[in-house]
């Protein structure tokens, strides 16, 4: 095989394919070949599937002999969160307490992007049922950025990120919950989709914060992403969550004019904390944005500033009571020497969850507890929804809204995971978002002097993703990657 | 002080978890620092303010209702595949009552 895995497209996969260049099964066996032979240098991935990989390229191969039309998807490569089930393959969020465990269905997310003609090669490393800003919580290894190996490559889809970014897979699905694809995406250097909540079923997404879960696509290119972003959104009747809304087909609408675009800045997002480096390349960004015709506005997203505490209340809250069902019953590990049921249920929970998921069991069983319901989690829930009518009012003046991803580039293996509080307060302009439960993309905008990654955050309301991603589109054309 | 070392054990004992002595000691400081934090919240007069618990769009209200049909699930034996312990179609546990 000619082709270079590290720059491959979807679309060229496509052009090989039909011009037989390479067959499916071909290029699944080098995919896989490579990736396995790499990860011990990133770790990205947790586990492969080959079996099922060449089976899925197989079926590609087949149809094709058989003249059927190629799928959005055939052949790509495709690396897969592991807090998104997979039958018969293991799916163990990251923690000791599901290292067994072999779910009995696939995510309707896998299902469409298989039916597609997507390969999935394996399971990607990430934070402890994705609780993490740096893939550091992850039970089993920590990943490294494939731009700069002593870094972490952003959380808690670090290992999606990384393996696109490595180029071990072509595309990936990664969670959002606060930040966890967007954060990772721009730390390595690739393009990473939130979809408006409800656009993407949840069905077979292992449960965090159901009200800010999310599934969404990395890609090389904001072309690949808008085409697996199609392949996996819907209605899905098991996710009762997921919208009616049609899907449009995002990956033809990237071509579209951008010129007279309304871009929003909003100043609470440019303030202290954010790192000059990333401060002035986000600024060369918005200079490119201005070229394509884009008009460039000040906004205000007054309630940011709270945006944090809220988002912390309320995930806990909710993963507290997600993450109730580990309890040595139905899920592998049991801690055998218990005598009681209780007992059991406290020592299986107690030894198989990490340090930071036990933190915010019980952060999140004490905002919910008799006496402090109404002034912590009440509370938190009221200022989300003064943190989404924000963004409701800027979206009455602007069509997209422009910040920084992460207040700084990735930082060392290590540096900031002895401070709980500090390694939260890095999630401020992404959970805005989640919170509001609107639709954004990372895209990548330039580098530090020391070559480390920096993404630019796009923003726009809910069910906005085709408008949102011609821009990214344009931008990327325009060579807003390399400013 | 946000929190005592006395509602850490409460609270581990509400979500069923077995903490060391390190532990507790390790959260109730954590949690004290990220409690001291969210009192940022009660600058925000939200009296006239709807709690937010979930997103939600305009749509029919029937939207959430599928066809009730009958539909294959997932067989007892997968189901029980993932258990530490099972037996005769169950999944088995610890005894809760003496005989």
């Amino acid at each position: 095989m000619n082709d270079d895995l590290k720059t491959l497209t979807i679309e060229r996969i496509h052009q090989g394919l039909l011009a037989r260049r390479f067959s499916a099964v071909e290029l699944t066996r080098e995919a896989l070949r490579a990736a396995e032979a790499e990860n011990e240098k990133y770790g990205a991935f947790l586990h492969f599937c080959p079996e099922r990989a060449l089976a899925a390229a197989e079926q590609v191969d087949r149809r094709m002999a058989q003249g059927e039309p190629l799928g959005a998807l055939a052949g790509a490569p495709v690396a897969v969160k592991d807090v998104i089930v997979t039958k018969g393959v293991k799916t163990t969020c990251a923690s000791r307490l599901l290292e067994h465990y072999v779910p009995p269905y696939d995510a309707t997310a896998v299902i469409r992007l298989e039916g597609a003609g997507g390969i999935i090669l394996g399971k990607t490393n990430c934070d402890e049922f994705a609780m993490g800003s740096s893939t550091e919580n992850s039970a089993f290894y920590p990943v490294r950025n494939p731009a700069a190996p002593d870094r972490v490559p952003g959380g808690s889809s670090g290992g999606s990120a990384a393996a696109v970014g490595a180029g071990l897979a072509v595309v990936a699905l990664g969670s959002d919950t606060g930040g966890s694809i967007r954060q990772p995406a721009s730390f390595c250097g690739v393009v990473g989709v939130l979809p408006t909540y409800g656009r993407v079923s949840r069905y077979g997404l292992v449960a965090f914060a159901s009200s800010l879960d999310h599934i969404g696509p990395f890609g090389r290119t904001v072309k690949d992403a808008a085409v697996m972003l199609g392949v996996i959104a819907g209605r899905d009747p098991a996710d009762s969550t997921s919208a009616e809304a049609p899907v449009p087909v995002y990956a033809a609408e990237l071509d579209g004019k951008v010129a007279g675009f309304r871009v929003g800045v909003p100043r609470e997002y440019f303030g202290p904390g954010l790192d000059g480096e990333v401060g002035s390349r986000i600024q060369r960004g918005l200079e490119v944005l201005r070229r394509l015709g884009c008009e460039i506005r000040k906004v205000s997203l007054p309630h940011t500033d709270y945006a944090i505490a809220s988002y912390y209340i309320i995930c806990t809250a909710e993963a507290s009571s997600n993450l109730a069902r580990y309890d040595g019953v139905r899920y592998t590990i049991r801690s055998e020497e218990a005598p009681t049921l209780i007992d059991m249920y406290r020592q299986t929970r107690g030894r198989g969850f990490g340090a930071e998921v036990k933190r915010r069991i019980i952060l999140g069983t004490y905002v919910l507890s008799a006496g402090y319901y109404d002034a912590y989690y009440l509370k938190a829930q009221k200022v989300r929804a003064l943190v989404a009518r924000d963004f409701t009012d800027a979206f009455s003046a602007v069509d997209v809204i422009i910040t920084p991803v992460s207040p700084f580039p990735p930082f060392k293996l290590g540096e900031k995971a002895s401070d709980p509080l500090e390694m939260y307060l890095s999630d401020i302009y992404t959970i805005t978002g989640s919170l509001a439960g609107i639709c954004g993309v990372s895209v990548p905008c330039g580098q530090t002097a020391a070559g480390l990654p920096i993404g630019m955050q796009m923003l726009a309301n809910h069910f906005e993703e085709g408008r949102l991603l011609r821009l990214a589109h344009a931008f990327e054309q325009a060579g807003g990657f390399q400013v | 002080m946000k929190i005592t070392e006395k509602e850490v054990r409460y609270v581990a004992d509400l979500a069923n978890l077995a903490l060391t002595e390190e532990e507790i000691q390790r959260y109730r400081s954590d949690l004290d620092e990220i409690l001291a934090y969210a009192e940022k919240l009660n600058e925000v007069d939200t009296s006239r303010v709807e709690p937010m618990a979930q997103v939600l769009y305009e749509g029919d209200a029937a939207a959430v209702e599928r066809v009730d049909q009958v539909a294959a699930g997932v067989s007892s034996d997968l189901a029980l595949a993932n258990a530490p312990q099972s037996g005769a179609g169950q999944f088995k546990v610890p005894k809760v009552f003496d005989r």
